[in-house]
């Protein structure tokens, strides 16, 4: 099986948005998970729905409310445009974008349970040895939710490499720029003698697939042992 | 007088009185499950905020109307029934947690000494997990200790022990309050347990 240049572009590519769409989406994730485990405060069950749209709309209508707010005169495109001079559509950053909202809801999700298994009486033990509230969270409640952490990052990951719809109708399919693996096999499927190219892309994808569930699995052993099988 | 408590606190539908002044050794609150002994204990280390009241200890006043320590600050030592140790971190960081985070004016007892005082040296490197209860309870105390107290707080530190098991634990805090001198609060239900270990009893 020989894999091209061009297809080896394209599974950097499907890298590059992955990564950075977990990267900048994994700090929110946590805030967000956070807020909805332990914060009490007016319209929780408002911001807990509005986290899981993603999650239960088709992804073209996330796409397309993406493409609203992104355009040119959308309300954060053309603040993007004015203050920085730089647009998402048609870019391989509007493709992390959309890898991002849609991992969102997976990744809050495996946070959130994670944060709510640690026992907050442990923090209490840990005020009163004499542990500040913030070195109580940085000492106990984040390492505690750790595994949590890293079955999010995975989930998020596979998502991401995964994300077909949202991207497509966000910014389209331009080769080298948001033509990511799920979209090249859908348009080699469409070229009359694209099955060589769709099977060497199909086999990357489990490949790399696989790959991430087993660094998680590697990692999880290390850092939380049976908390963290149990998460995944 | 080691402790000066007059606390009221509303949690749901219940309503957590107690009002009492005790002097050195062991002052226990003896009462029925679910009196709220807990909640007194937790108010005394700041873990819990009092609707009204005044705590104090050894003269030190924690909180009333205007004061209100931060837990951290109180340099109390919590022993939890269930000993709540840090299940992520092995025994020795467990010891270490509170020691590091103590004035060095404040650790009035070294780590060797500790480890030898509670017998629990052939414990540093396991994890919490894997100690049996009354192993548990020793580090608890231990890592209490190490902190820096100023007064050990112990909530029922027998209740989830064997009957042997007890008796071990027993007379460690009996070697902790004739040894080492500190007020402590003693929470139990336990008749034989308050009879055996308190100076002075006040009911919940």
């Amino acid at each position: 099986m020989l894999v091209t240049a061009e297809e080896w572009e394209i599974v950097r590519l499907s890298l590059k948005v992955s990564m950075v769409a977990v990267a900048a989406t994994l700090p929110v994730a946590f805030v967000l998970a956070w807020l909805l485990a332990r914060g009490r405060f007016p319209g929780k069950l408002l911001l807990d729905a509005f986290v899981h749209l993603p999650l239960v709309l088709p992804p073209v209508v996330i796409g397309w409310l993406l493409l609203i707010a992104f355009g040119r005169s959308g309300p954060i495109g053309g603040w993007l445009e004015t203050w920085f001079g730089v647009g998402v559509i048609f870019r391989w950053t509007g493709a992390a974008i959309a890898a991002a909202v849609m991992a969102l809801p997976l990744m809050v999700r495996a946070i959130r349970l994670s944060i709510e298994s640690v026992d907050r009486r442990l923090e209490g033990a840990a005020r009163t040895l004499g542990a500040t509230r913030l070195r109580a969270f940085l000492t106990i409640s984040l390492p505690l939710s750790l595994p949590g952490i890293l079955a999010a990052t995975v989930l998020g990951f596979a998502r991401s490499i995964g994300e077909f719809g949202a991207t497509i109708t966000f910014v389209s399919n331009i080769p080298g720029e948001t033509r990511t693996l799920p979209i090249a096999i859908y348009s080699a499927l469409q070229v009359p003698g694209g099955e060589g190219v769709v099977t060497r892309l199909a086999i990357i994808s489990i490949v790399l697939s696989l790959g991430a569930l087993i660094v998680s699995e590697l990692l999880s052993r290390r850092t939380g042992g049976r908390q963290a099988r149990n998460v995944l | 007088m080691s402790f000066d408590v007059d606390v009221e606190r509303r949690l749901g539908d219940a309503r957590i009185a107690s009002r009492f002044v005790s002097g050195p050794g062991i002052t226990a609150l003896f009462g029925p499950s679910g009196a709220g002994k807990t909640s007194i204990l937790n108010m005394v280390a700041g873990l819990l905020r009092p609707d009204r009241g005044r705590i104090a200890v050894a003269e030190n006043t924690l909180f009333d109307g205007a004061i209100d320590v931060p837990p951290e600050r109180r340099r109390a030592g919590y022993v939890f029934q269930d000993g709540r140790l840090f299940p992520h971190m092995r025994v020795g960081a467990n010891l270490r947690y509170g020691q590091r985070l103590a004035l060095p004016e404040h650790r009035w007892i070294g780590m060797d000494e500790t480890v030898a005082f509670l017998g629990i040296g052939a414990l540093l490197d396991r994890w919490p997990s894997t100690l049996s209860g009354g192993e548990a309870q020793r580090v608890a105390i231990g890592r209490a200790l190490l902190s820096g107290p100023r007064f050990l707080l112990m909530d029922e530190p027998l209740a989830s022990l064997d009957a042997s098991r007890r008796e071990e634990i027993m007379q460690v805090i009996e070697r902790v309050r004739d040894v080492l001198a500190l007020p402590i609060l003693y929470v139990s239900h336990d008749r034989g347990e308050v009879d055996r270990l308190a100076t002075q009893v006040f009911e919940v």
